[in-house]
C-alpha cells in the first residue's frame, strides 16, 4: 500500500508540474500579438493610473523616458492573486464562494510546504523537532490544515450550489464542470476523513512524508487515508490538463495581453520579431486577403489590390 | 417570461430568429424616453429579406449573407469554415492574435462575471443571445471539438455543439452584434476577452469566405484603397472641399484660415477621418484655424488614404487594417514629417497608436501622437487667448472606447474641456469605465435592413441612458446642451440616435467635437461658432 501511495504522490507531483511547465511553455512561445492592452494599466505612472492613462497622453511621448512601476504592478496583482479583487468588484455573490475555495487551497499549498519542512527537518534533526519547534510547526500545520481544507471545502459546496441552481450560469455548465467540483469534494473529504479516522499507531501525514523521502515500504498506510492521497494525487495531475489552469493562464492574460504596453522601438527585439513573422505564409482563402500559401504577410500588406481601380 | 435561449438553439434548423425584442422588454430609460409604449416601433425585416438572406438570429441583419440553395453548398460552407476556424489558431494564418485567443479559450471560468459591464446585454433586458459569453462559449466548443478533435470524453469536459450551416449563419451575424468595446475584458477576473473573440470571428469570416459588413468592406476599406477614402473622396474633391471649408471659417470667424497641403518636413501631418470633412466640415475647419493660430507647422497629405485615417480592417480583417495602416505611414514618410497626428476619430487613434505599432517597421515606423494631447498643449499652455464664458452651457464629455479603455488617452480631453466649459459634467461611469456609444466596432456606419432599428434600441441606450442623466437637471429645451464626443464614428452615432428621439427639438441636445469648443470661445474668432440650429 506504501509504495502505491508514493507512486501516487510522485506522479501526481510530476504530471502536475511537467503540465503546469507545458502550459506556460505553450503560452511564453506564442507570438507575440498585436497590442491590445486594457487601461488601465497599473505599470504606468503613478499619477497615470488613477485614472487609466497611458503615455499616449504625453505630448511627443517617444522622447520621454518609460515608466515600469513594479511596486503599482504589485498593487494589483497581490490583492488580486490572494483575495480575487475582480471577482470581490464586480460579482460579489461569486466572490463569497470562490474567495473561501481559492484561499482554502493556498492555505492548503503553504500547509503542504510545512509538512514537507517538518518531514525533512525530522529526518535531519530529529532532537530539533522533537522540541518545542517541533511542536509549534505542528501546531501551525494542523490549523492550517484544518482551516485550509474548511474554507476549500465550504466554497467547493457553495459553487458547486450556485453552478446547479443559478440559471445564469446553469446554461454554460457542463458535466465536467459539475465533475471538477465534486472530484475536488471527494478527494478533500475521503483524505479528510483518513486522517481523522487513523488509529492510534498509523503514521502521521509528516511520518508519510517521511516515508516518501527514504521509500519506506514498511510503513502500513491506512486504507483511507491512502485513497485520500491517491484521490488529491490524481486531482493535482488533473487540474493543470482543464481550464482550472487559470493561475498559469491568467499570468499570460495580464502581462502579456491587458498589460502590455511595450513599444516596438526602431532596432529593437520586437521589431526583429515582426520582421520574422511578416514572412509567415498565410493561406486565408478569401480572394480579396490574396494568399496563396506562398506570398508572405510582407508581401500582402504591402500589395493594394485597388490601386488605380476605378471606382 | 420568454423561454432562455440554449446554446443549441444556435444549430436549429428552421431559419426563425432565435430571440425577438419588444419595447417593454429592453433596459428602461429616464426621462423623457420613459415610456416604452412611446417608443418607435422597430421596423420589420421584409418577406424579400428573410426569403434571401440569413436573419435567422434576431429581429435584424447586419451582413446579408445569401442563403445556400443546395445542402451541398450548405456542407461547402461550413467546410470552409472549419477551415478558417482551424487557421485562426495557427501562427502562419494568425500570428496577430493567437496568443490572447487561446488564452481565451482555455481558461473561460464561465462565471459570467462579464455579463453585467456589457451594456448590450444590459439594454436587451438580459437576452441569453447577447450575454458576452453566448458567442464565445460557442466558439469555445468548436475549438475544443473542430480544432482541438476533441473526442467523446471533450465534450464532456467542454461540451458539446452541433456544426451545422445554421450555426455557422448564426454565428455571422452574432459576431455582429457585439461593439468590440471590450468593458467586458476589463472586468474579468481570469483575464479572458469576449469582445476578442467577436473580433477573430469576423476575421474569419472575412479571411476565409469573404464574409464581412459591406460598410466596412466594400463601402469602407475597398474604397479606400482604391480611390483614397471610403467617402469617396479622391484627393482633388477632398482639396476642393477644405478649400471651401477654408472660406467658410474665414466667415464664421473671422480669422483667415489656409489648409497646408504636401508641405515636405513638416512638423504635424494631421489625418482626419475624411468623415468629418463631408458630415461635419466645421471640425476640420476648427482644427485648421487652432493649430495656424498656435504657430504650429502642420500639414494634410493628399496621398491614397493620406487623407483619411478610418481604418475599418481594425474591426474585420488583418489584411485589409495592415494595408491601410501602411498607406498611412507610406503618407507621412513621403513627406517626411516629424510626426503624424490623428484627429478626432477613435478607431483611428487605436488603429494607428496601438495595433498598427506591431505592424509598421523601419522607416514607416513613424511617431503618431493623438490631438488630445496636441490640443491640450495649445490650450493648457496659453497658446490662443480663450473666453470660457462663451462656453457656458452645459457640456458632457463622452470617452471612445478606443481613445480611453484601449488606448489610455483619458485626462487630455477632460483638462481641456475643465478649462473652457464653466458647466462641464461628467457621465458616469466616465473615463477607462464608460460605455461604449453603441456605434462602435463599424456599427455607426451600418444602417442596412433595420440594423438601426437595433443599434438604437439595443446597442445605443445604455449611452442615451447616460447623456439623459448627465444633463437630468436640465433637460428644459430653454437650455442649449452639448455632448462632446471626439470621434466621428460616436459623433455618428449621436447624430443619428438625437435624430431618431427627437432630442434636439425637444430638449435642446446637441453633440459635436472638442475643437469646435476651442474655437467657439477663442477671443479673436467672431462669438458662435457653435452652430445650435445646424444639427
Ligand atoms: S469571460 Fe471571464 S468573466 Fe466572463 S464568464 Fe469567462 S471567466 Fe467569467
Ligand atoms: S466587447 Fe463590449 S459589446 Fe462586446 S460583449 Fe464585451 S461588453 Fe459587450
Amino acid at each position: 500500500m506504501s509504495v502505491l501511495v508514493y507512486l501516487a504522490l510522485g506522479a501526481g507531483t510530476a504530471v502536475f508540474a511537467v503540465a503546469t511547465a507545458a502550459r506556460a511553455w505553450m503560452y511564453a512561445r506564442a507570438p507575440i500579438h498585436l497590442r491590445w492592452e486594457l487601461y488601465p494599466v497599473p505599470h504606468e505612472d503613478p499619477e497615470k493610473v488613477k485614472h487609466g492613462g497611458s503615455y499616449f497622453e504625453d505630448k511627443d511621448w517617444w522622447t520621454r523616458k518609460r515608466h515600469y512601476n513594479l511596486a503599482g504592478e504589485l498593487r494589483v496583482m497581490v490583492p488580486e492573486m490572494l483575495f480575487l479583487k475582480a471577482l470581490r468588484e464586480f460579482n460579489r455573490k461569486l466572490w463569497y464562494r470562490s474567495f473561501p475555495f481559492h484561499f482554502g487551497l493556498y492555505i492548503l499549498a503553504g500547509t503542504c510546504g510545512l509538512v514537507f519542512v517538518a518531514a525533512v527537518a525530522g529526518l535531519a534533526a530529529p532532537a530539533l523537532m522533537a522540541g518545542p519547534l517541533g511542536t509549534i510547526l505542528q501546531w501551525v500545520y494542523t490549523v492550517s490544515g484544518v482551516a485550509g481544507m474548511a474554507l476549500a471545502m465550504v466554497g467547493a459546496v457553495g459553487l458547486l450550489h450556485r453552478r446547479l441552481t443559478d440559471a445564469d450560469l446553469k446554461t454554460y455548465t457542463t458535466a465536467g464542470d459539475v465533475f471538477n467540483l465534486l472530484f475536488f469534494l471527494v478527494a478533500f473529504g475521503v483524505l479528510t476523513a483518513g486522517i481523522l479516522l487513523r488509529s492510534p499507531g498509523d503514521p502521521s501525514v509528516v511520518a508519510l512524508v517521511q516515508g516518501l523521502l527514504t521509500f519506506d515500504r514498511t510503513l502500513q498506510v491506512p486504507g483511507l487515508l491512502a485513497a485520500g492521497i491517491v484521490l488529491c494525487a490524481l486531482l493535482a495531475a488533473y487540474i493543470p490538463l482543464t481550464h482550472m489552469s487559470h493561475f498559469v493562464g491568467k499570468y499570460f492574460t495580464y502581462h502579456d495581453v491587458r498589460w502590455n504596453d511595450q513599444v516596438n522601438l526602431r532596432g529593437s527585439a520586437i521589431e526583429a520579431k515582426l520582421t520574422e513573422y511578416l514572412t509567415y505564409r498565410p493561406n486565408w482563402s478569401a480572394a480579396h486577403v490574396g494568399a496563396d500559401g506562398k506570398r508572405t504577410w510582407a508581401d500582402i500588406a504591402t500589395t493594394n489590390p485597388w490601386e488605380g481601380a476605378k471606382k | 417570461m420568454k423561454d432562455r435561449i440554449k446554446l443549441t438553439d444556435m444549430s436549429r434548423q428552421d431559419r426563425k430568429p432565435l430571440t425577438h425584442l419588444e419595447n417593454e422588454d429592453l433596459m428602461p430609460l429616464p426621462y423623457p424616453l420613459d415610456s416604452p409604449e412611446k417608443d418607435h416601433a422597430w421596423a420589420i425585416l421584409s418577406e424579400k429579406v428573410t426569403g434571401s438572406v440569413e436573419c435567422g438570429l434576431d429581429d435584424t441583419c447586419a451582413i446579408n449573407i445569401p442563403q445556400p440553395k443546395t445542402k451541398e453548398e450548405e456542407d461547402e460552407l461550413v467546410r470552409k469554415f472549419l477551415a478558417g476556424l482551424d487557421k485562426l489558431f495557427t501562427r502562419e494564418n494568425n500570428w496577430t492574435f493567437l496568443q490572447p485567443l487561446v488564452l481565451s479559450m482555455e481558461h473561460c471560468a464561465k462565471c459570467q462575471t462579464c455579463s453585467q459591464a456589457c451594456h448590450i446585454f444590459e439594454a436587451s433586458g438580459n437576452d441569453e443571445l447577447y450575454r458576452p459569453t453566448f458567442r464565445s462559449e460557442l466558439v469555445r466548443r468548436l475549438y475544443f471539438k473542430s480544432v482541438k478533435h476533441g473526442g467523446a470524453l471533450s465534450a464532456w469536459q467542454h461540451g458539446d455543439i452541433e456544426i451545422n450551416w445554421p450555426l455557422v449563419a448564426r454565428l455571422a451575424e452574432l459576431a455582429y452584434r457585439c461593439n468590440l468595446c471590450r468593458r467586458c475584458a476589463q472586468t474579468c477576473p481570469i483575464g479572458a476577452d469576449n469582445g476578442l473573440v467577436a473580433h477573430e470571428l469576423r476575421k474569419l469570416f472575412s479571411q476565409e469566405l469573404g464574409i464581412n459588413a459591406k460598410e466596412c468592406h466594400d463601402n469602407g476599406s475597398v474604397l479606400q484603397l482604391k480611390v483614397g477614402s471610403s467617402t469617396g473622396m479622391s484627393s482633388l474633391v477632398v482639396k476642393d472641399n477644405i478649400e471651401f471649408i477654408d472660406e467658410d471659417m474665414m466667415d464664421r470667424t473671422g480669422i483667415k484660415v489656409e489648409t497646408p497641403w504636401d508641405v515636405e518636413g513638416a512638423d504635424v501631418l494631421l489625418i482626419h477621418n475624411a468623415g468629418e470633412i463631408l458630415a461635419w466640415p466645421e471640425n476640420p475647419g476648427a482644427f485648421a484655424l487652432v493649430l495656424s493660430a498656435a504657430g504650429i507647422k502642420w500639414t494634410l497629405s493628399s496621398e491614397l488614404a493620406g487623407y483619411d485615417s478610418i481604418n475599418y480592417g481594425l474591426w474585420y480583417d488583418d489584411a485589409q487594417f495592415a494595408r491601410v495602416a501602411i498607406k498611412h505611414a507610406q503618407a507621412a514618410k513621403k513627406l517626411g514629417v516629424k510626426k503624424i497626428v490623428l484627429g478626432e476619430c477613435g478607431h483611428a487613434h487605436k488603429a494607428l497608436s496601438v495595433i498598427a505599432d506591431r505592424v509598421l517597421t523601419g522607416d514607416l515606423n513613424i511617431p503618431r501622437e493623438s490631438s488630445m494631447t496636441l490640443l491640450r498643449d495649445i490650450v493648457m499652455n496659453g497658446r490662443l487667448t480663450l473666453d470660457p464664458s462663451r462656453n457656458a452651457f452645459p457640456v458632457t464629455l463622452h470617452d471612445p472606447c478606443n481613445l480611453v479603455r484601449l488606448m489610455g488617452v483619458v485626462e487630455p480631453q477632460r483638462e481641456i474641456v475643465r478649462k473652457i466649459c464653466p458647466e462641464f459634467r461628467e457621465m458616469e461611469p466616465h473615463g477607462v469605465d464608460n460605455y461604449c456609444c453603441g456605434g462602435g466596432s463599424g456599427f455607426a456606419i451600418m444602417s442596412g435592413n433595420n440594423f438601426q432599428d437595433w443599434r438604437f434600441h439595443v446597442s445605443g441606450r445604455k449611452k442615451m441612458e447616460q447623456v439623459l442623466n448627465a444633463f437630468a437637471d436640465c433637460m428644459d429645451p430653454s437650455i442649449n446642451k452639448y455632448i462632446c464626443a471626439p470621434c466621428s464614428n460616436c459623433k455618428g452615432q449621436f447624430r443619428d440616435m438625437l435624430a431618431y428621439y427627437d432630442l434636439w427639438n425637444k430638449n435642446r441636445i446637441l453633440y459635436g467635437g472638442l475643437v469646435e469648443l476651442i474655437v467657439n470661445c477663442m477671443v479673436d474668432a467672431k462669438p458662435g461658432f457653435i452652430d445650435w440650429e445646424w444639427h
